[in-house]
């Protein structure tokens, strides 16, 4: 029985982790559609982006002559990290294999690791775009990651466990309480996940001809399934930060067995998450200007200040004698 | 005493305490004068809601009363004056530099640290649930003198004064369960008549030294005007410099 249960416990490990990736480009496909009714357009429909996928992957590869291997293998590295840390993140069943393995911690490495090498790949070929992006890219992460690690902490400290599985089956079974550390975490979070993510008011994912471009900088010299991976390891991003926040923060709904009912209800319950935070990230994006990139350091010291202040409102007023 | 265990509405006014804490760091970031007055209306009307939630929550007739005092006084009054103060000192689109602004910040979470090491002790008694809210107002009382402290512009050193009033009013109506009626108007009568005093100050120092940047109090009027006529270079480059920088 035990072993049957591991079994179905693996397969929804990799069942999700496949719909990790399928479902990745639906969402930016969605964000875009909202943007584009916010912005009196119709809007190309929601399946572009497949589309697009399917075309890049499919095109000829051409790589600049003075690219090293590490150019060619840099999409396969960041595409495989941001998936393997997207399939550590409880996405609609709590108890799965790959969340018990892997903690926030391992998290933020995987991470790190896939925009180690995506800033390494903007600058191999050497070109100015690719170096400047990949500067930005540092710098922007550089800032986020200590309000992430914090914000992280807040949760860890509450939950008694750095385990993402931990702190969703303490947020579950727990009572019910105001927490104003969770409120200062989910600020933090939301601020530290659109600068990660590069939305809006940190980097403008709809240009590409502009000098104030960050991530896309750093992928003007690919092309082919290479620029696939890389765009579909950026959407599949986004999915990570959004159901993060989503499970973390709201995981009401989500799977606590693996019996099928309960795995489609937490299905749907999940996509309807995800489409009202896509749905608020297109609001939020319309409402705002793209802020000047030396700014960028000052929002996420907000974020910085928000988790802090989320660590310390757990210590002080939460904790207490 | 967790917080699991504690009423929704004692949560609530952790919650809202917490967010006065950092509606302080917000005050304290706010290079536009017009948004640093903006900011301290919100934690005006914060504070007014954690008295409101206090007295919901302690069922105390005369917190109502001082709830409402506080938002018409703190919330409202204070920043119009204030307004109309910057309007006819026409500093409306004054942008003040911020300078380190990244360190004053962390300096302000050490000094929520260091407030929360201090009321520790406070903590190890059993007390009521508001004891945490102590820390947070003592944060904010240091808070505001720390922004005094950094600050040049005279109207931003009032906002942080005021906050400190904010942080003081908060420790009475978490700590004690609000102060009588009578302490507590003549508190509001106080503020009302510094606020206008201030507002005198305001002219009396622009008109003697065509600024309300109180850095410049630190000199001498005159030695300025003479090194700037030698263009003396060496005796006092610093002052030369900045008499430059702040021709205006």
């Amino acid at each position: 029985m035990d072993h049957l249960l591991s079994v179905a416990a693996a397969v929804a490990a990799v069942l999700q982790a496949l719909l990790y990736a399928a479902a990745a480009p639906l969402l930016v496909g969605w964000i875009r559609k909202v943007k584009a009714r916010l912005q009196n357009r119709r809007g190309p429909s929601v399946l572009q982006p497949y589309r697009d996928l399917r075309k890049l992957l499919g095109k000829e590869v051409r790589v600049a002559h003075t690219a090293s291997p590490l150019f060619r293998a840099a999409p396969y590295v960041v595409f495989a990290a941001t998936w393997l840390a997207a399939a550590t993140v409880p996405l609609f069943a709590v108890d799965l294999p790959t969340t018990a393995v892997a903690d926030l911690i391992v998290l933020v490495g995987l991470l790190a690791l896939a925009r180690f090498f995506l800033a390494l790949a903007g600058m191999d070929v050497g070109t100015a775009f690719g170096g400047m992006g990949a500067s930005r890219e540092m710098l922007v992460s550089a800032l986020a990651e200590p309000a992430m690690l914090m914000a992280v902490f807040t949760l860890a400290m509450t939950a008694h466990s750095t385990n993402l599985a931990g702190v969703i089956d303490f947020q579950l079974t727990s009572d019910f309480a105001l927490r104003p550390s969770f409120l200062f975490a989910l600020a933090g979070l939301v601020l530290v996940a659109l600068a990660e993510t590069g939305r809006i008011p940190v980097d403008n994912p709809a240009t590409h001809l502009e000098l104030t471009m960050i991530h896309e900088a750093m992928l003007l010299e690919y092309s082919g399934r290479h620029l696939a991976l890389m765009e579909w390891a950026a959407q599949i991003k986004l999915v990570l930060y959004g159901a993060l926040i989503a499970n973390i923060f709201f995981p009401w709904g989500i799977a606590q067995s693996l019996a099928p009912s309960a795995l489609g209800i937490a299905i749907a319950v999940i996509v309807a998450k995800l489409m009202l935070l896509g749905a608020a990230l297109a609001v939020g994006e319309t409402l705002l200007a793209k802020m000047r990139l030396f700014r960028a350091p000052a929002f996420l010291n907000l974020a910085l200040l928000l988790a802090l202040l989320g660590l310390l409102s757990h210590v002080i007023l939460e904790v207490g004698a | 005493m967790s917080l699991i265990a504690l009423p929704l509405l004692q949560q609530f006014v952790l919650v809202l305490a917490a967010l006065v804490l950092f509606s302080s760091f917000v005050l304290l970031s706010q290079a536009r004068l017009v948004s640093a007055i903006h900011a301290f209306a919100w934690q005006g009307g914060l504070v007014a809601a954690v008295t409101t939630v206090v007295a919901v929550a302690g069922d105390s007739t005369h917190l109502y009363f001082s709830a409402l005092l506080t938002f018409a006084l703190k919330a409202v009054l204070i920043p119009w004056m204030l307004h109309r103060l910057i309007r006819r000192l026409e500093l409306e689109r004054h942008v003040e530099l911020l300078r380190w602004y990244a360190m004053v910040n962390m300096v302000a979470v050490a000094l929520v640290i260091f407030s929360y090491w201090l009321v520790l002790p406070m903590v190890h008694e059993e007390l009521a649930f508001t004891r945490n809210i102590v820390a947070i107002s003592l944060a904010v009382v240091l808070i505001g003198l720390w922004m005094m402290v950094v600050r040049q512009q005279a109207v931003a050193q009032v906002l942080g004064f005021m906050s400190m009033e904010n942080g003081l009013f908060l420790a009475a109506v978490s700590a004690t369960d609000g102060m009588p009626l009578v302490v507590e108007l003549g508190v509001a009568f106080d503020v009302l008549v510094a606020m206008v005093l201030f507002g005198v100050f305001f002219f009396q120092i622009r008109e003697s030294i065509d600024s309300l940047d109180v850095d410049r109090l630190n000199r001498l009027t005159e030695t300025v005007e003479e090194t700037d006529a030698e263009t003396g270079a060496g005796s006092r480059p610093m002052m030369v410099k900045s008499a430059v920088a702040e021709g205006e």
